[in-house]
């Protein structure tokens, strides 16, 4: 076991700035029936991670279960005072079936910081948070940096349940206006959502917004960033290999001016402009 | 034990590597330099470039197996002109060999993008004569030796760069076809690319991949492949060249010792990106354990003749 974190190859002076580091497990618990929060104390290169950005985790072997790839998973908290990086994740598959296993102590091989994350808008714009289900996780980092850049946010929180929007007191201390809708309450449906959309808009509080985790709420964002003339992000999933760029695994199709144009999530994302994107 | 520096360099024909790692096609890319000094490596291999611009196959592209990776990406590429003008100058930055992985759907396409690429700057030249023939049903090239002859002499005629012909290990007659390969021209032959392969998701009852079938690689494959650089060193006095799930240096002294003078690692990247540089040192350290003082000597170095004593083998297994 390591006591201390390490990096095996990268370090934030060189020119290498993506490494392979072994992270130490600090905590790795249920935060709700279908969720888990694992922390883990990692390198200082490790730390310059930015929201939106992801790291490729070497899940273990856990019984039954041998994940062979890596799993590429969003960074949900940056925390560079602690020297902290957060995951939350749902076990769905033997990666992350594998993962729920680390205890405090192990050790855990993740590399990264890869991809490119998203950009806030220039003069303290106010931003909206468009999530449903795991893509909390992506846009929670993205409230602390808008925090720290002066553009105020307001999080429009979707979950089939009340027990599964997560992170809400998070993003109330980040000083986000919280908003939630859920399919138990009726309150989910794209219609009610964009109503809310339009009348934050209308406010003049949405000058920007950032989606991830559905592909009904990311058609709707698309809608009306067009409507509205914003600017959008949405963070995309991909099937991947590599996560470098070299395998060409995890493309998707994106609209452009030249026509249907194939990108890598890892490496051309996982963040998008809203307009070029296709589904998510 | 050996006190003195190791010599890690290998001769492939007329080109020198500094050591026998070098990455496998489609499973490096420049973007690799964000992780470790690129030029630790015996050489680069492109993706491999097809004349035309290709967007590749659907997703998904990849599936996990026991200790496996199989895939279907479709070579996507971006085509001769983004390879002269982008990839090429890229390299420039870099001092070790770069070799140009080309592919193409007829014999005479693959001559004419073969005398393309024959630019400077391109140290060698891969032919991926493991893709679909158009002209033989989408068989490939190198499932059989005649096919291969006839493309590795029109592949020779275009070009004066080293010329590597890749092979599938798909066909069942690999020696012949590397004898072929060697009779039509070719300076060295990489054995193999991936193996034929497929997954079926139980719960969809779905292919696992967008194109149903694709290529194994990774750890799975290697006892098959290792085997095919056997029988292929044995059959070609040029270069063999090992390529099949090589993660470890133990992995690569493996190849070394059925006959081959260097070795491709892709997949093992994919799951760690300093696995080459990590290999390249512990070969260094394999051979100064083990009193080898030229990594060169460990080529072809195999013993088959009968076993002296049991107890020996017994006290290895156990």
């Amino acid at each position: 076991m390591t006591l201390s974190p390490k990096t095996v190859h990268a370090d934030t002076a060189s020119p290498f700035p993506v490494g392979e580091h072994v992270c130490r497990v600090v905590s790795n618990e249920a935060v709700n029936d279908q969720y888990r929060l694992m922390e883990l104390a990692a390198p200082a290169p490790a730390l310059t991670a930015e929201p939106g950005q992801f790291f490729h985790l070497l899940c273990p072997q856990a019984g039954a279960d041998a994940p062979f790839f890596r799993r590429p998973m969003s960074i949900y908290r940056i925390d560079r005072v602690q020297g902290r990086l957060g995951f939350l994740y749902k076990e769905t598959g033997s990666g992350t079936r594998a993962m729920a296993t680390l205890r405090p102590g192990d050790d855990f091989n993740i590399v990264g910081p890869l991809g490119i994350g998203f950009s806030l808008p220039p003069d303290r714009a106010p931003i909206v948070l468009l999530a449903r289900g795991v893509g909390l996780a992506t846009l929670a980092p993205l409230a602390q940096a808008a925090a720290a850049a002066g553009n105020p946010v307001t999080a429009l929180f979707s979950a089939r349940d009340p027990a599964y929007l997560m992170s809400l007191d998070y993003m109330a201390d980040q000083g986000a206006e919280v908003l939630t809708v859920t399919d138990s309450e009726g309150t989910s449906d794209p219609e009610q959502v964009e109503r809310r959309l339009r009348e934050l808009h209308a406010a003049g509080r949405m000058e920007a917004i950032y989606t991830c985790g559905s592909n009904r709420l990311m058609l709707l964002a698309q809608r009306l960033a067009n409507t509205f003339a914003i600017r959008g992000e949405v963070a995309m999933e991909q099937q991947m290999a590599c996560g470098l760029g070299m395998c060409f695994c995890c493309v998707r199709a994106f609209r452009t001016a030249e026509g249907i144009e194939h990108r890598r999530v890892c490496n051309e994302g996982p963040v998008f402009d809203l307009k070029e994107a296709l589904s998510w | 034990m050996v006190d003195g520096p190791i010599d890690l360099s290998v001769r492939l024909g007329t080109l020198a590597l500094a050591n026998p790692i070098m990455p496998a096609s489609g499973t490096f890319s420049e973007e690799l330099a964000r992780v470790f000094d690129l030029d630790l490596l015996g050489a680069f291999v492109t993706k491999t470039i097809t004349r035309e611009k290709r967007s590749g196959n659907p997703t998904p592209r990849v599936a996990e197996t026991a200790s496996g990776m199989l895939n279907s990406i479709g070579i996507p590429s971006k085509g001769l002109a983004n390879f002269l003008d982008e990839i090429v100058p890229a390299y420039r930055a870099f001092q070790q060999p770069l070799v140009a992985s080309i592919s193409a759907n007829t014999p005479d396409e693959f001559a004419q993008l073969c005398a393309d690429v024959s630019v400077p700057g391109v140290a060698a030249i891969e032919v991926n004569i493991s893709c679909p023939n158009l002209e033989e049903d989408g068989r490939a090239f190198a499932m059989r030796p005649e096919s291969t002859l006839s493309a590795m002499q029109k592949l020779r005629a275009a070009s004066d760069k080293p010329l590597w012909a890749k092979l599938t290990p798909n066909t069942g007659e690999i020696a012949e076809v590397a004898a072929a390969a060697e009779a039509g021209g070719a300076d060295a032959v990489v054995v193999a690319n991936t193996i034929l392969a497929m997954k079926i998701d139980v719960h969809t009852r779905r292919p696992s991949l967008g194109n149903i079938m694709g290529g194994l690689s990774g750890p799975a494959i290697k006892p098959i492949v290792v085997r095919m650089a056997y029988q292929c060193a044995r059959a070609v006095s040029i270069p063999v060249i090992g390529c099949g799930g090589i993660a470890t240096a133990e992995d690569v002294v493996e190849y070394l010792l059925a006959g081959c003078a260097a070795v491709q690692v892709g997949t093992a990247t994919f799951l760690h990106p300093t696995a080459m540089t990590r290999i390249i040192d512990d070969l260094a350290a394999y051979c100064r354990a083990n009193g080898v003082a030229a990594v060169r000597d460990l080529v072809g170095a195999v013993e088959t003749g009968p076993l002296a004593r049991t107890d020996e083998l017994l006290a290895q297994v156990y």
